[in-house]
C-alpha cells in the first residue's frame, strides 16, 4: 500500500503550538523519519538464547530480545496458555484462558508441594499471622463464616440421602415412562410399515 | 538465595531459589539491598493479572550492588550500588527512542500492551522480581542508574517506581501554574502525584481516599486538601463540582486503578468476579469529575482488554487521556536533583520494614491496610 504523504507545512497553522516548552508532558523526538515508519528498523540487541518455551504474543513476529524465564508453561495449565496465545491480545480468547490457566496452575502447585511432600501452610502464606495480630476481630469473622459455609455445604451433601434417593427414583421413573412410550409408538410404527 | 514465591491468590511465601544467571551478554546480577511491596503488586496478589504463574517472583522496586556483568556490559561495573528502574527497556527500539522506556519493544514477547516489568506476571514478560537476594537485570547498559553518594538508600529505593509515577502522573496531567488539581487515591503513588502537583504550579490540590489515616499523611507530606469519599460526601463527582464552582477540576489524576473501592456493581463485576479489568471506580470518578476540555491523567493499574473500554491498553500503550506506565530513566536526572535538593524527601512515606521471611504478612498487611501501613519496605537477609 502506498503512503499518502502530506507535507505538514501545508496544513494552515501548522506547529504553531508545537512548542515542547509549553507541553511537557509527551516524549518527544526531535525527528520523525519515513524510515521508522517502516517497522523493525532499529539496531536489534543481540537476541537472548531460546532454550525455553516462549510463548509469544501474536501480535509480533518474533520473540523480543530479551525475555523472562520466570515460570515456563507446563502441565494442563501450559497447554491452556499455548491455546490462549493462538489470540491476538485484542481477543477474549487470549485473556479469559489465561485466568482459567492461572487459577488450574494454583492446583498444580498444590499437587507439586504434595508430591515433594511438602504440605503448604496456608495460615502462613495468607499471612493471618498479621491480621492475627492488627485485625482479630476481622479474621474471626471471616474464619467463621468461611466455617459456617462449608459445614453448611458439607451436611446438606452428606444428609438426607433416603430423600435424595427416592426423588432420583421418581425422575427416572417418570423418564422411563416417556420411553415406553416413544417405543411403543416406534413399535407401532415397525409394524406399520410391514403391514403396508 | 531466598525469594518470594507466588503460589495463588493471597497466598506467597518465601523459599530457597536458584540464583539468578547471565542469559544475556547485557545482563547484570544484582544483590537486592532494599525491595517494596508496590500497590501493583497487590493486582497479583489479588489473581487480578492474567498469566501470573505459580513459582514466580514479584517485586519491581528494589535498589542493589551489582556482583556480576554480562560480557556487552561496559556502563556497570561490579560493586556499584544502582537504582533500577522498575521498567526493562533496551534503548534502542522505536518506543524507547522516543523517551518511551515502559514501552519498549524489545524486552516483552508475550504482550505488545505493555512493556516489560520484573516480577509482574508473564503479561509483563516473565521476569523473576526483586523481592529477593538477587536478581537478574537485563539491559544493565541503560537502565540502572548509579546512586549519587549521600542518598539515603530508603530515598533511591523509591525512585525506582512511586516518586517517578507520582511525578508523571502530574506531567501527564499537563498542569498550568493555578490550575486545580484532583487526585483519586491517597496510596504511595498518589501521595507523590499530590507532591508532585506542586512543582507543576498547581493552585489548589485536593485529594480523596477512603482511610482516614492515609487522609492525615497525605494532607501534611504534599500539603493539600484531603477529603474522605465515604464520610465526607455521597457523591465524590458532584463533591468535586460543588468545591471547584460547579466547573470541575482542571486536572484529574487517577492514582487507583483496578482495586478500586466506592461501587457494590463495580466491585463485584471487577474485583469480585473478575468480569472486566478491575473496577473501574477511580476512572469513572475522574472523566466525570473534570472539567469540560480538561486533562485525565491515568496511572491507576487495569488489567488488560476485557473491559468495556480497554482502558488498561490506554495505560500501557500511552494512548490519549494521557497514561502510561511510567518511563523511570527519563525522570531519574530531575527526581535525583529534587531529592539531593531536599524538594522531595520520598523516604517519609515509609511506615513498615519487614523481613523477606515475613513476605506472607507484609503482603497481607499492606493489602488489608492494617497497622496504617503506607508504605512496606523488605529488609533482605543479605542487606542486614
Amino acid at each position: 500500500m502506498q503512503k499518502h504523504v502530506i507535507d505538514p507545512k501545508s496544513v494552515p497553522g501548522w506547529g504553531i503550538d508545537a512548542d515542547p516548552e509549553n507541553d511537557p508532558t509527551y516524549p518527544m523526538k526531535p525527528h520523525r523519519t519515513d524510515l521508522e515508519e517502516q517497522g523493525y528498523n532499529w539496531e536489534r540487541p543481540t537476541q537472548q538464547p531460546i532454550d525455553v518455551e516462549i510463548l509469544h504474543s501474536n501480535e509480533r513476529p518474533n520473540v523480543t530480545a530479551v525475555f523472562g524465564t520466570a515460570s515456563p508453561p507446563q502441565g494442563l495449565s501450559g497447554i491452556i496458555r499455548r491455546w490462549a496465545f493462538r489470540w491476538s491480545e485484542n481477543e477474549y480468547n487470549h485473556w479469559l484462558p489465561l485466568i482459567l490457566a492461572d487459577r488450574v496452575n494454583v492446583v498444580e502447585g498444590v499437587l507439586e508441594d504434595l508430591a515433594h511432600g511438602k504440605f503448604p501452610n496456608i495460615w502462613k502464606e495468607k499471612g493471618y499471622n498479621a491480621s492475627w495480630k492488627h485485625d482479630r476481630t476481622s479474621l474471626i469473622l471471616r474464619l467463621s463464616a468461611f466455617t459456617a459455609v462449608t459445614a453448611g455445604l458439607v451436611l446438606w451433601l452428606t444428609s438426607g440421602d433416603d430423600d435424595k434417593g427416592s426423588r432420583k427414583k421418581k425422575k427416572n421413573k417418570k423418564k422411563a415412562r416417556y420411553y415406553d412410550e416413544n417405543e411403543y409408538y416406534a413399535d407401532d410404527r415397525y409394524y406399520d410399515e410391514n403391514q403396508y | 538465595m531466598l525469594a518470594m514465591d507466588y503460589r495463588g491468590p493471597k497466598r506467597v511465601r518465601v523459599t530457597q531459589k536458584p540464583m539468578p544467571e547471565i542469559k544475556h551478554p547485557e545482563d547484570a546480577i544484582v544483590r537486592v539491598t532494599r525491595s517494596c511491596i508496590c500497590g501493583s503488586d497487590l493486582h497479583l496478589y489479588n489473581g487480578n493479572v492474567p498469566d501470573t504463574r505459580v513459582g514466580t517472583t514479584f517485586g519491581h522496586e528494589f535498589v542493589g550492588e551489582v556482583v556480576e556483568i554480562g560480557s556487552e556490559v561496559t556502563k556497570l561495573k561490579v560493586g556499584d550500588h544502582v537504582i533500577v528502574p522498575f521498567n526493562i527497556s533496551c534503548g534502542k527500539c522505536h518506543f524507547c527512542k522516543q523517551g518511551l522506556y515502559g514501552n519498549c519493544h524489545e524486552s516483552n514477547p508475550m504482550a505488545t500492551a505493555v512493556g516489560a516489568i520484573y516480577g509482574y506476571s508473564h503479561t509483563a514478560g516473565g521476569f523473576h522480581g526483586g523481592q529477593a537476594e538477587y536478581v537478574r537485570v537485563p539491559y544493565a547498559n541503560l537502565n540502572p542508574t548509579v546512586i549519587p553518594p549521600g542518598m539515603d538508600l530508603d530515598d533511591a529505593v523509591l525512585l525506582t517506581d512511586v516518586v517517578p509515577t507520582g511525578y508523571q502522573a502530574a506531567e501527564m496531567a499537563g498542569i498550568q501554574p493555578g490550575n486545580t488539581v484532583v487526585v483519586f487515591g491517597a496510596g504511595p503513588v498518589g501521595i507523590m502525584a499530590a507532591k508532585s502537583a506542586w512543582l507543576f504550579g498547581a493552585g489548589r490540590v485536593i485529594v480523596l481516599d477512603k482511610e482516614d489515616y492515609r487522609l492525615e499523611f497525605v494532607r501534611n507530606y504534599a500539603p493539600c486538601e484531603a477529603y474522605n469519599f465515604e464520610k465526607d460526601m455521597q457523591d465524590p463527582v458532584l463533591f468535586i463540582k460543588k468545591i471547584t464552582d460547579w466547573m470541575g477540576a482542571d486536572c484529574v489524576i487517577d492514582a487507583v486503578g483496578a482495586e478500586a473501592s466506592g461501587d457494590v456493581m463495580q466491585t463485584i463485576t471487577g474485583r469480585k468476579l473478575l468480569l472486566q479489568a478491575g473496577s473501574a471506580t477511580a476512572i469513572h470518578w475522574a472523566i466525570n469529575s473534570v472539567k469540560k476540555g480538561g486533562i485525565v491523567s491515568v496511572v491507576g493499574v487495569y488489567g488488560p482488554t476485557d473491559n468495556l473500554v480497554p482502558i488498561g491498553n490506554v495505560l500501557n500503550k500511552g494512548l490519549t487521556i494521557r497514561g502510561n506506565q511510567t518511563a523511570v530513566k527519563r525522570h531519574l536526572p530531575r527526581l535525583i536533583e529534587h531529592v539531593m535538593n531536599g524538594v522531595i524527601k520520598p523516604k517519609e512515606i515509609i511506615t513498615h520494614r519487614i523481613p523477606l521471611e515475613d513476605i506472607a504478612d507484609g503482603y497481607r498487611m499492606f493489602s488489608d491496610k492494617l497497622d496504617n501501613c503506607i508504605k512496606p519496605v523488605l529488609m533482605m537477609p543479605t542487606a542486614r
